[in-house]
Order: structure tokens, then sequence, then C-alpha cells
């Protein structure tokens, strides 16, 4: 039996231990929001938070959450209240969408990191998330956006 | 989805009510437990099959092409609220079902493609909301005892002229008994309030909460997941397999022969794959095994020395090039491309004795719906098609054989139970239904003057048409039309052109990729024009320009790239500047591209990028597509192939088929064209300039000409 924490909330799994962190997500907790795209670390659609670090959970069997806290996009805000979400909106940035959870989910790291991320910074740290719609002029946009709204106090 | 659910026995009631003829519920399983806080909504007006009214003021839309990113789920709802006189905020979405009523109007079918949901929709979707305003307005008149004339509507509600007011929720039960009326009016462009502005898009925040249910998101009770062992190399057919490991394994529920290999069904995803990874299968791959890239490009090579079947002649350019003051020739090649949407493929199906519910992301529903009928051996009515979100589709989930729907139904035959099909990226990658390789080779002069006399493109690749159920498109099925689309319209001024096709009998399959054959034209035609500039020793946006005399359009993009990107004006030192111009879905698009060479490697710092897509709908969508065309026609130019040896595929996955990244993108700049010709596309258009954008400004900093995608400095010339 696993025991791990996703979302604020503890989870008992009687799972492989091997396999990745993000079909446990997927099918046995019904957190689909977090998205297969590679399946080996290529591409950044399953990312998530584990104990606050951006992992790609496509590769991280889920024995490596035990006893820790996972947060998925779907645990990134109750209400669309991050800043990164309302600077999504305010800038229109998913086309499919598809990649966009994980965008997120490297993009709050980031924030929490680096208040006020320079274009180095946002390379360094969104340049293992692929985008095909290209949609990155956007992403940069709204990250900037979401520290700006962080630095005036509009955050939560 | 942001739709409503409606109860099924409910929507029937009152979708029959009013007149709006029979439709199938939908609703997604799984999104109950996705409930979002919108109140739920009594449907009791449909008008028509494109809207709903509840008692909610609620105006749910109803979308006949796929949302795949491009923004139909808000462009087509913008253009029924602005002839409804609806309140925005109000407004809702889904997708259509397979239904004969949302056919193409052009296409005759339901299909999302050839960069035309927009236009296609255009009167369509105005005329809907039109119609169902007019039934508004004739209840609140009766309700009112007024002449309907006197009264008008904003904002989701009919008024009086004492500013009396009933909202189209107030009025939906009324609306609902009166007939649709045979004629409407549309309204004047001048007073358009949401048709040409940057309206929001509708599917931002289910897109970025993890609620957007994608193909790979579908649930059922009872579902098992498969996953397929398909052949190694094309044509490959399976001689024996042996599952006595695979069978033991956990969760594994079946494992059977289906036609496009060995399906492996199980209750995971993971233990799926687990197990086809423990099966062994002997396949005679004999077909194919030979195959290779390179050999196939000299084929073409050889090919391209003979003269073709002729697609466009005028003049005598073989006489003129012989004659010329001074001439060149170029070979292009551009390789194999797959689609690679960030999601995979997918396919869920609910097979019954008398049913078959399938859900989806496709593009395609009036096909997939008639190959998976035959399949299932039930009428087309009795398959049902639900579509969900597309994590992309670029043209590879308009497959004219349904590949990965019929594949679904025979797993669904064998499975005994609700089953979703999911590709590994590696199927998906390995999969076929490729952009084409193709190669031009291009002869062209100019007289002493420095005016072109002849131009001659020899195009050689496979056709995207022949063996499908489009061959009949094929004109006299001589030469296949998309494959010479952007070069047999070549648009400058040349007294001696001729355009010549060749076919390529190649078994690889191959399919229209977003611009399709514009995809190579557009490379091919753009840097050999930039090469007879330089012949001619002029500036190549000049050259252009001098002959263009009958195409305005392509003159004012290019002339608004130009001006924009500071065209001329100097740079700093190292960088360069290339540019475009094509037409393409009805849209003109022209780029100019900035780069810096160092040590082989190629920096694009900058693109702009401009279109003429006509009358548009949503500058904030059209500026995306734009963005995003720009990245995926870079990306193919800098880094993408595919290469086969000894029959197999070379590129597995994004390690070895890369994507343009966050650190590599340039800035991106974007402008339209302001006029009131009749719209064009805007998902395709903006992709065919990039690569010889790139390429041209790649030889203005080095002097090195490009002729051969993806890019490599070591093979320019």
């Amino acid at each position: 039996m696993l025991s791990f924490i996703v979302n604020k909330q503890r989870v008992n799994l009687d799972v492989d231990p091997s396999t990745p962190l993000l079909w446990v997500l997927r099918e046995n907790l019904g957190l689909t929001g977090t998205k297969y795209g590679c399946g080996m670390a290529q591409c950044g659609a399953c990312t998530v938070h584990l104990n606050g670090e951006a992992v790609r959970s496509c590769v991280a069997p889920v024995s490596r959450a035990a006893g820790k806290e996972v947060t998925t996009i779907e645990g990134l805000s109750p209400d669309l209240s991050h800043p990164l979400q309302r600077a999504w909106i305010a800038e229109d940035v998913p086309q499919c969408g598809y990649c966009q959870s994980g965008q997120l989910m490297s993009a709050a790291v980031l924030l929490r990191e680096k208040p006020q991320p320079t274009d180095e910074d946002i390379d360094e740290a969104m340049t293992g998330n692929i985008c095909r719609c290209g949609t990155y002029p956007r992403i940069r946009k709204a990250i900037h956006r979401a520290a700006g709204m962080m630095t005036k106090g509009e955050a939560r | 989805m942001s739709a409503p659910q409606i109860e099924r026995r409910e929507f029937l009631k009152f979708s029959l009510a009013a007149g709006g003829g029979l439709l199938i519920g939908f609703s997604l399983p799984g999104a109950d437990m996705f409930a979002t806080a919108q109140a739920q909504s009594i449907t009791v007006f449909m008008p028509n099959a494109f809207l709903r009214i509840g008692t909610d003021d609620r105006v749910t839309v109803i979308v006949n092409h796929s949302e795949m990113g491009q923004g139909v789920y808000t462009a087509l709802p913008m253009l029924l609220a602005e002839e409804l006189d609806a309140d925005w905020n109000k407004i809702g979405f889904e997708s259509a079902p397979v239904d004969p009523k949302y056919n193409h109007p052009v296409f005759g079918m339901q299909i999302t493609g050839g960069s035309s949901s927009v236009w296609s929709a255009f009167e369509q979707y105005r005329k809907a909301g039109a119609a169902a305003r007019g039934m508004l307005i004739a209840a609140a008149a009766q309700q009112w005892n007024v002449n309907p004339a006197t009264l008008r509507t904003d904002s989701g509600a009919v008024f009086d002229g004492t500013n009396r007011k009933l909202t189209y929720g107030q009025l939906a039960e009324a609306a609902a008994k009166l007939n649709p009326p045979a004629e409407v009016t549309l309204k004047d462009p001048k007073t358009f309030k949401l048709i040409g502005k940057p309206v929001k898009r509708l599917d931002t925040s289910e897109k970025i909460n993890g609620k957007a249910v994608f193909g790979l998101d579908v649930k059922m009770p009872g579902m098992l997941t498969a996953v397929v062992a398909r052949p190694p190399i094309f044509g490959a057919t399976m001689k024996s397999f042996d599952d006595s490991r695979a069978r033991t394994m956990p969760g594994v529920r079946k494992i059977a022969a289906v036609p496009s290999g060995v399906a492996v069904i199980a209750d995971s995803f993971w233990q799926a794959k687990m197990a086809r990874e423990a099966l062994h299968i002997d396949w005679d791959d004999s077909a194919m095994r030979t195959f290779s890239t390179n050999q196939m490009m000299q084929q073409f090579r050889e090919q391209a020395k003979s003269p073709g079947t002729n697609v466009r002649r005028e003049g005598d350019p073989d006489a003129a090039f012989a004659q010329a003051a001074k001439k060149i020739e170029a070979v292009y090649e551009v390789p194999y491309l797959p689609h690679a949407m960030m999601e995979p493929l997918n396919c869920a199906v609910d097979l019954r004795a008398d049913t078959c519910e399938i859900w989806t992301g496709t593009q395609f529903q009036t096909v997939d719906r008639a190959n998976a009928a035959k399949i299932a051996g039930l009428p087309p009515e009795k398959v049902q098609i639900h579509t969900t979100y597309l994590g992309g589709g670029f043209g590879r989930r308009a497959n004219p054989q349904s590949d990965f729907v019929v594949e679904a139904v025979h797993v669904a035959k064998v499975a005994g139970a609700p089953v979703k099909v999911v590709w590994t990226r590696e199927d998906d990658m390995q999969g076929g239904w490729y952009r084409p390789a193709f190669l031009h080779a291009i002869a062209g002069s100019i007289d002493s003057n420095g005016n072109p006399v002849s131009w001659r493109s020899r195009l050689v690749g496979q056709s995207i048409f022949a063996g499908t159920m489009f061959e009949a498109m094929m004109k006299g099925k001589e030469y296949d039309p998309a494959s010479v689309e952007g070069v047999d319209d070549l648009p400058y001024a040349i007294p001696n052109l001729a355009v010549e096709s060749h076919k390529a009998d190649v078994k690889v399959p191959v399919q229209w990729w977003r611009s399709v054959g514009h995809s190579h034209t557009g490379f091919a035609t753009e840097c050999f024009i930039d090469e007879l500039a330089v012949l001619a020793q002029k500036d190549p946006y000049q050259f252009r320009r001098a002959l263009l005399p009958k195409h305005p359009r392509h003159l004012a993009v290019l002339d608004l790239a130009a001006q924009k990107a500071g065209w001329g004006k100097p740079l700093p030192k190292g960088r360069a500047r290339g540019i475009a111009v094509h037409f393409a879905f009805e849209s003109y698009n022209a780029q100019v591209a900035e780069v810096s060479v160092d040590d082989g490697k190629i920096r694009v710092h900058r693109i702009v990028s401009t279109v003429d897509c006509g009358r548009y709908v949503n500058p904030g969508i059209i500026a995306a597509q734009l963005e995003g065309g720009a990245i995926f026609g870079a990306s193919a130019a800098l880094f993408q192939e595919f290469t086969f040896e000894n029959g197999r595929l070379q590129q597995t996955n994004f390690h070895t088929f890369p994507m343009m990244r966050m650190n590599e993108c340039p800035e991106i700049e974007t402008h339209i064209v302001e006029n009131n010709e009749k719209s064009g596309g805007i998902g395709e258009p903006g992709v065919p300039c990039t690569a010889p954008a790139i390429a041209n400004a790649v030889f203005a900093a080095t002097g090195k000409r490009i002729r051969k995608l993806p890019i490599r400095m070591t093979e320019a010339v």
C-alpha cells in the first residue's frame, strides 16, 4: 500500500510501485489534467509538483511519491485565481491546450523561485515543455504578466 | 466542455417541440465529475441545429468543426452571437454530433480541414443566429401585442420603444412554439459588435485547470485500455505471435489479433503497455525491408531529369532557358514529416449489439462514422461520434481510412467491454500518414536586364490522394492537385513557365499536413525566386514586387511585412533578413525572418508575419495562428525530418524528432491587412513562408544557399 498526498488530500493506493506517477494520477485517481505526451521526459506535458519541485511524472515511479506531497494542475488553485492562470487568460495563451497543464506547473515553480524572472530565467525553466501549437511567445508574456501581478500585490 | 449537461429525454422532447429536428443528446462520459458551477440549463428553444437557449438565458452554440487549437469554439459562436445580439457572457459551446445537418456547406461532409471553418461558417452561423433572433422578437411582440418592427434586441434581450425588456431566457418557451422565419436579414458589417474584435477565447478556463476533456481523458464505466502492437515496417504482415508470458501479466484481460496488429487489452494503460513489451511477434516485413529515404531521394533526382506530367505551361520555357543571358538550376528537397500532435492518437469505443458510441478527437466525423459502421456491422446512423477536444490535429486526425477509429472498433469487437485504444508517442510517430517527402527541380533564367524569362518546376513526390476516396479530385488522375498547389498558381510575371509533376511509387502512408502541398511548394518557389533575384543582382523584396503587378493582395502583405520588419535598414552585425510571400487557403501571407549563423548554428531572432485573410472574425485568434504557424514552420525548417533505413523509421520520439522550444523561439510580430474581401483561411496560411524566409535570411547572412530541409549549414551550397 502506497500512501501520499495529492492536492492536499491523502491517498492510499494498492498499485504496482513501478507504475509511473502519471498513470496513477490519471487512471487510479481520475486526475486527467496531467497529460501524457512522450513517456520519456522530453516534452513536459506530464509536469507535476513533488514536494514543490517540478517533476516529469511520466518517468517518476509512483513509489517516488510515497510519503510526499503531489500537486497537479487541478490543485494549482481552486478557482483559476493563481496569478499564472489569470495571466494565461489575459494573454489568451492556450490553443489546443494539451500541453498547458505542464507549462503552468513548470511556470509555477519558476515564479516561486524567481518572482521577477528574466527572459533567460524563462528560457531555462520552460525549455523542457514543448508546445506544438507554438504558444511560446504568449507563455513568455503571461509569465511576465503574472510576475507583475504578484509584485503589485494582486496575488492571493 | 462548458456546455450544460442535458437529460437526453428532455433534450429530445424539447428539440422536437421546437421543430428543430432530431438530434442525439451528448454528454461526455466522466464529465459529471467535472461538474461546473454553471447553472443547469433547461433547454426550451432550439430554433435550428446550431443553438439552444435555456430559460436561464444561457445560449449554447453547437459547433460543427473540431476544436484543435485554432479557435473554432470561439470564432463560430461569435458569428452566431453577433446576429443573435446575445450576451457574450452567457454563451457556451458544444461539439456537434454527426449528422448531415452539420456538414461542411462546401465539402459536403463533416470535416475540419483546409483552413475552412470560419469562411464556411461565416453565413451559416450568422443566419442561424439571425433566425433565432427573429423568433425571439416575434415571441416578444406577441406577448406585448405590438408590431415586431418596433422592437430591438441587445445583449440577450428584446426591448420595446419604452425600454420594456424580456430576456431571451424569458422568451425561450414562447419562441419555441413559433416557426423559424423563411428569410433573415443579416446585419450591416458596420454595426458588428463582436465580429472583428479580439474577443477572448471561450475555452481557456478549462484548458488551464485540467478540466478540458481530450480523447485521452475519456472515461466510461467498466472501460478497459488497449495498446496495439503494430508492424515495425510499413506493409509488414503478422505471421504469428506468442503471448504466453504477456497473457499472465497483471491486469491483462485479452490479447488478440486485429487487422492492424495484436491488441493487448488490460485494466490500465501501463499494464497493457508492459504486456505488449512481453509479446513475441513474427512479422513478414519483406515488402519494404530494403526501403531507405536516401535511395528514394536519389531515385527522385533521377526522375526529375525527365519531363513530367504537364500541370501548367506558358510560352516555351526550355527554349527560353537555352537562349537566356543568365540561368540557374536548383534542386530543393524536403523530408517526410509527422504531425506530432502533443496528444497522441487515441479512440474510445462502446460497441453494443445495436449501437456503437465513439469518443475521440477527430477532424473527420462523417468519414469516420461510415468507416466505423462497416467494421461494426451497423448502419451509419447507429454509430455516433462524440468529438472531444483535440490535442492538436494538423491534418492527422482527418484520415481517409479512419485508421485510428477503425482499429479501435476492431479492438472493441474483441474486448467485450468499452475500450480505449491509446497510442504511445512512438506508436503515433511510427504510425504513418506523414507529409510526403518532395523534390523540386527548378530551372530559371533572366535576361540581360535582370528580368526573369523562364521558370520550369519539376516536382517528384507521393500523391496524398492516390488510393483514397479523394482520388476523384485528381484532375484526370494524371497528377495530384495537392502536390502542386502553390506552384501551379505561381503569381510571378514570367513569360515562359512550366510546372511538371512526377508520381513517386512509394508505399509510405502519406497525408495532408498543416498547409499540405504549400508546405513544400512555398519553400521551393520562394527560395528559387530569391536565387533569381540574386542572379539579377536585385534586392529580393523589390525583385518580387516588380513581378507582381497583377497581384495587389500579394503586394500588400509583402509591403507590410517589409515595412514592419524594417527591410533594408541596418541590423546588428552578423544578422540578416530573408523574405517570402505565398498564397494558400484563400489567404495571403508574407514573412520576414531575421537570423544569425554562428559556427554553423542558426538562430532565428525575429519573424514578422503579415496576412490578408479578407473579412476576419477574431484578430486575437489570427495573431495566435500566425505565431503558431511560424513556429510550426520554423521547427520544420530548422530541426525536423523523418528518415528510413532498412525499412525502419529512424525517429521515434522528441529526442530524435525535435520541436522548437522556448529558448529557440524568435520574437514574432503579426499584422493584418484590413479589407472587405471574402474570408480566407488562417490555420495553415501562416506556415509556408517561414522556411523560405529563414533560408533566404541564412543566404543573406552567409552567402550559402539552403536547398534542403531541415537546414544544415554543412549541406548549404
